[in-house]
This record gives C-alpha cells, structure tokens and sequence, in this order.
C-alpha cells in the first residue's frame, strides 16, 4: 500500500527547530546549590573523626587485621558464603518463580499449597530453619525411599551422610529464600497489564510460553530491585549458618578469634568483606534494571558515576541534545 | 444475509458464500447478569462485517466469545467449520484444554482498542515473536516477513523503535502487523480507533481498508460510521445483548428499520 501520508517528514516543522541564541531567549544563571557542599563538608569531616579515633585506638592491633584480612581460611569462608548466595538465590528463584504462578493458579489444589509454603516459610525463624536442618539425623536418622507403610525400599542412607552441615545450610537458606522470592515475583507478575495475556493468547501463545515471553520479562522491571536487597540479605544472612558449623566467613572468623582471642580485629575483617561484597553484588543489579527497562523509558538514564557528577554540576544537564538542523 | 450491490466496493465480492464464522444462539452471562442473550449470524469468507452498538451492548464481549478468551454459557461459535473451544466426538461435546485453544487462536488474530503491545519487544520483534515462538517459522523468514508488514502498513522505518516511542496511531498499525504475521483466517478489531487522537485514526482505517479490499475476512467493533459505511459488507447493530438490526450499510444506516437503531445513529452522527 501506498499510504503513509501522516508520518511527517523529519524536521519540516517551524517551531521549536533551531538553538541558536536569539534576542526572545532567557540567558540564565544556574541555579547553585551552596548547601550540598555545606552539608558534603560536615559530613566528610564526622567520617574522618570517626575513622581516626577508630584507627588510633590502642585496643585494636592494625597489624592482626592486615594479616588476616587475606588469610587463607578467610578466603575459603568467603568462597563457601559465595556459593551458598549465588546456589541458594538461584535455585530459590526458581522456586519462586514456580509457588508465585501456582499461588496464582486456578488449580485450588497449587493455590493452597503455595499458601500453605509461604505461610510456614516465612512465618518461622529462619534461624530455627537452619537449626531444623542442621539437626535432620536427630529426626530422621534414616532416609529411605520405598513405599509408604511397607518394607519395601530402593536405598537407604545415614541421614548425617547424605545431608551434611553445607547441604542442609544450603537448603534452609535456599527454602526460606524461597518463600520471600515468590511474593515479590507474585506482585510482579500481577503488576504486568492483563491486556498483555489477552494480546498473546490472541496470537495462539500457551500459557507457559506467555510467561517466559511476554509476562516474566515486564514483571522482571518490578522484581528486580526487591530480588536485589533479597541478595543482599541473603549474603549477610549466611553468617548465620556458623550455628550449625558451616565453614563461611563468619564461622571461620570466630574460630580464628577464639584461638587468637582477637574478636575486635577479626570483626573488622569480617565487616570489611562483608561490604565490600554487598558492593559488588549490586553491580549486576544495576544492569539487570537497566536491561529489563528497555523500552519503558524513552532513553536510557545515565550511569550512577554520571549521575553523582551532575547531581554537582550546576545547573548543565547531562542529557545532550539530539541533532538539530536550520 | 444478500450481497450488497456495493458498488464503492474496491474488490470482487466472493463469487461463491461460504461461511467462515458461524456463531448461533450465543450466550454468555457475568454472575446472574446475561450480557450475550443469544446472538446468532454468520460471516462469510472474505467479507468485512462491522458490528456497531451502545456501550455497554456486549460488543467486546461477543467478540472475546469467538476467540474464546471468554467461555460461552450457551449455543455455538465455529470459525472455519471447526467448533471454537470445544471438540465434538459422536453426540458429545467436551472443552478443549489450553494448548488446543491456543492452537485455534492462531487462525483468528485480534486488534484492541489499547493496542496491548507488547512493551519490552521492538516493534519488528513484537511481529516475530508469535511466527517463530508458536508456529516455528525460521527467525530469519519471520524477520523478512516482519519487515514487509512493517512496510504494509507504511512503519518500516521504525522496526528498531519500542512501543513508548511510537504514537498511538503507529502502535495500532504495528498491532495490526503483528496479527497478520500469524497469517490469520479471520481478523478481529475491538474499537480500533477509539483511543486514537482524530488525526491518527485516518491512518488506522487505510490500513484496515486496504485489508478489506485484499479479501482479509474481518469483524470490526467501530463507531466508525463513514468506515463502516465504505468498507462493510454487513452491518450489524446490537444492543443489550441481542442483534437488533442487520443488513448492508446502505440499508441499515438510510433505513433503519428500528428505533433503537435510529436512536444510536442520531447520537452518533
Ligand atoms: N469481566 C466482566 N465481568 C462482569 N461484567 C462484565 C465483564 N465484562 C463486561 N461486562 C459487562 O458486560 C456488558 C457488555 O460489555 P461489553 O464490554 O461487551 O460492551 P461493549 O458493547 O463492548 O461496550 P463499549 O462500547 O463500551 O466497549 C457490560 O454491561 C459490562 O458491564
Ligand atoms: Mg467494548
């Protein structure tokens, strides 16, 4: 067809289509912001103070904390928190994903059990969880699979052989998380127009293939942030895996104290990790929002770098102006 | 229902009739609230049928009942002889299970009043999508068809561009691209134009005229009069639930023969 007579040609119209200075143009001076800097100042000040007292304090031995701060056993704990987060985030997103579409099921039968899941997951301690787990052989010191109420069994196992303290710290960490994830994914989910099903069934697409295509990708813009603060939890959280003898950070720093008996510096150490983790970790973060906003904004906002450096320039906005012609 | 002695039709009227939708006795009901109180009228192959009403008239709703994104209560809908959402075997009916359902949608593809596309695809990926996620087309031939829909419906030049950055007109032009890449029997437009500012709406209906004179088979909700009046084979006009009046353009909008019909011309002319 021929007809595309509406679409203007790019840059006909007579407004608005030239920069040039003229005598009707506002020739301002930037608004300045002498409280930032004023405020900036104060509390630059405060951290130095803070930090020298810190660092001149006679009770804390600089020495202890540099050696240990690359101490091969800290390294291991952090390489088992490492994999406790990322396992348990990955493994309890799709979970997640999975008690978030049940619980919005018709099926009365997925409903209520992912009601039922969520209640008890997110309604007990995850400290008990963790104990629970951890104390598993207490319960059942054997674990078989067979028929139900009669002597028929394929294997039977020691219940300290098959789940030891890093699987069941794995799995209470990955369970609980699990409960947390499908409620964000669930507001997610429901946050995506329902006109977008109804579009995609027009065009013949399964309920599954709607999910992955058309719904999870939109609802990934609202989740992304909570699941970002969820990681960071999730991290810090895994310090509490030292009660049931897990070898993560935290556990290795206090059995290095309670030898040394240096708890102050040990602490340090291990609060200097911890941040300097949680630093990294929200890197993907931020790339993940920036790529699940496609499309929403008409384009795509500056980088954190940039957008600190503006936030103290004056008045000059750091979006730059599109081509212009005469 | 006769042929029109349409002369401002651009194309051939189908030399032989044969139905494609069939919908008798329709009814559906929201709670205790009968919203469909059984609609019966058939579309032929290549004719365009716009269905026209006061709101409220169960336009949206009859329309949704054929592509089966609202269940029936009562009588039958078959597009293309085959019994929408249902499967007969000997005297007995059973539903269909999702994935069947989805399979006969894709011979019917529809256009909303809110273009509902999809936000986090390009507009030539939003085309793609369905072609090569459902039927399986190779991505390289769906693309190229993309393409040439695009340029259909005169956009090529905004394949990269997302749905935020186009104007409504335009998002509605990609939607109807995007319904014809599943390569549909029977085209559906809920109120096309309705969200359109009046300079967009235009564009839209040259699409959709262009369509109609390609032989598309098409059931168009409108309020479009002079649209409806050009391009129609049939005009249908429903209110509370039931078809009221129906006939060719030129019978229905000169000579209505009822007087809700009459009533719904006068507020809308
Ligand atoms: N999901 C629903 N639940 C309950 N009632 C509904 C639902 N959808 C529609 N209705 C009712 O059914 C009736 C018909 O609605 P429908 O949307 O089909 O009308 P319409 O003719 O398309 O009107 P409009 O021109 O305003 O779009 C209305 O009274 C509406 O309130
Ligand atoms: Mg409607």
């Amino acid at each position: 067809m021929k007809q595309v007579s509406t679409l203007p040609a790019p840059h006909v119209g007579e407004t608005g289509s030239t920069t040039a200075s003229t005598a009707d143009d506002v020739v301002a001076v930037p608004l300045r912001h002498p409280w930032r800097w004023i405020v900036a100042g104060a509390l630059a000040l405060g951290f130095v103070a803070l930090f020298s007292s810190l660092w001149t304090n006679p009770n804390i031995d600089h020495a202890t904390i540099s050696s240990y701060v690359f101490h091969p056993r800290i390294l291991s704990g952090i390489g088992l928190t490492l994999v406790v987060t990322v396992v348990s985030m990955l493994v309890s997103t799709v979970l997640g994903v999975l008690l978030a579409v049940m619980r919005l099921s018709k099926n009365p039968v997925m409903n209520a059990f992912a009601w039922f899941y969520v209640w008890v997951f997110r309604g007990t301690p995850l400290l008990i969880q963790i104990v629970f787990w951890g104390y598993l052989g207490l319960l059942y010191s054997q674990i078989s699979l067979g028929i139900p109420f009669t002597d028929f069994t394929v294997f039977s196992v020691d219940t300290n052989t098959l789940v030891p303290a890093f699987t069941a710290g794995l799995l209470a960490m990955t369970l609980n998380q699990a409960a947390y994830s499908a409620e964000i994914i669930r507001g997610g989910l429901v946050s995506v127009d329902a006109g977008q099903q109804e579009a995609a069934a027009s065009l013949g697409m399964s309920p599954a293939y709607t999910l992955f295509r058309v719904v999870l990708p939109q609802a990934m813009r609202v989740i992304t942030p909570p699941m970002g603060n969820e990681t960071i939890s999730m991290l810090k959280n895994t310090s509490l895996l030292s009660v049931i003898a897990v070898l993560e950070l935290y556990t290795v720093a206090t059995q290095i104290s309670s030898q040394n008996l240096r708890q102050v510096e040990l602490l340090v150490v291990v609060s200097c990790w911890y941040l300097f983790l949680t630093s990294v970790l929200s890197v993907p973060q931020y790339y993940l929002e920036r790529h699940y906003g496609r499309g929403s904004a008409r384009q795509p906002g500056p980088t954190p770098l940039g957008r600190l450096m503006s936030s103290f320039r004056k008045g000059k906005q750091p979006e730059s102006k599109g081509p212009v012609n005469d | 229902m006769t042929d029109a002695l349409a002369t401002h039709r651009t194309r051939p009227a189908a030399a032989t009739a044969s139905p494609l939708l069939v919908a008798s006795n329709v009814r559906k009901q929201y709670g205790s609230v009968e919203v469909l109180k059984g609609i019966s009228l058939t579309v032929n192959a290549g004719e365009v049928m716009c269905l026209l009403g006061p709101s409220g008239s169960g336009k949206s709703t009859f329309l949704r009942c054929i592509n089966h994104l609202e269940r029936i209560d009562g009588g039958r809908i078959s597009v293309a002889g085959e019994l929408i959402g249902y499967a007969q075997r000997q005297d007995r009916v059973f539903e269909m299970n999702p994935r069947e359902v989805a399979r006969q949608r894709r011979s019917i593809g529809m256009v909303f009043q809110r273009f509902n596309l999809f936000p986090h695809m390009s507009a030539l990926e939003n085309i793609w999508a369905a072609p090569v996620g459902v039927k399986k087309v190779p991505k390289q031939q769906a693309l190229k068809r993309g393409m040439e829909l695009l340029d259909r419906v005169g956009l090529a030049h905004l394949a990269k561009a997302y749905p935020a950055q186009l104007s409504g007109g335009q998002q509605q032009r990609v939607a109807i691209a995007r319904a014809l890449a599943m390569d549909p029997q029977l085209l559906l437009f809920d109120e096309p134009t309705s969200a359109l500012d009046p300079e967009l709406v235009g564009d839209v209906l040259d699409v959709m005229r262009t369509l109609a004179a390609d032989g598309m088979t098409m059931i168009v909700v409108t309020h479009e009069i002079g649209f409806a009046r050009s391009a129609a084979d049939n005009v249908v006009f429903m209110d509370g639930g039931v078809v009221v009046e129906s006939g060719v353009p030129a019978a229905v909008f000169d000579n209505p023969q009822h007087p809700r019909t009459t009533a719904f011309l006068n507020s809308v002319m």
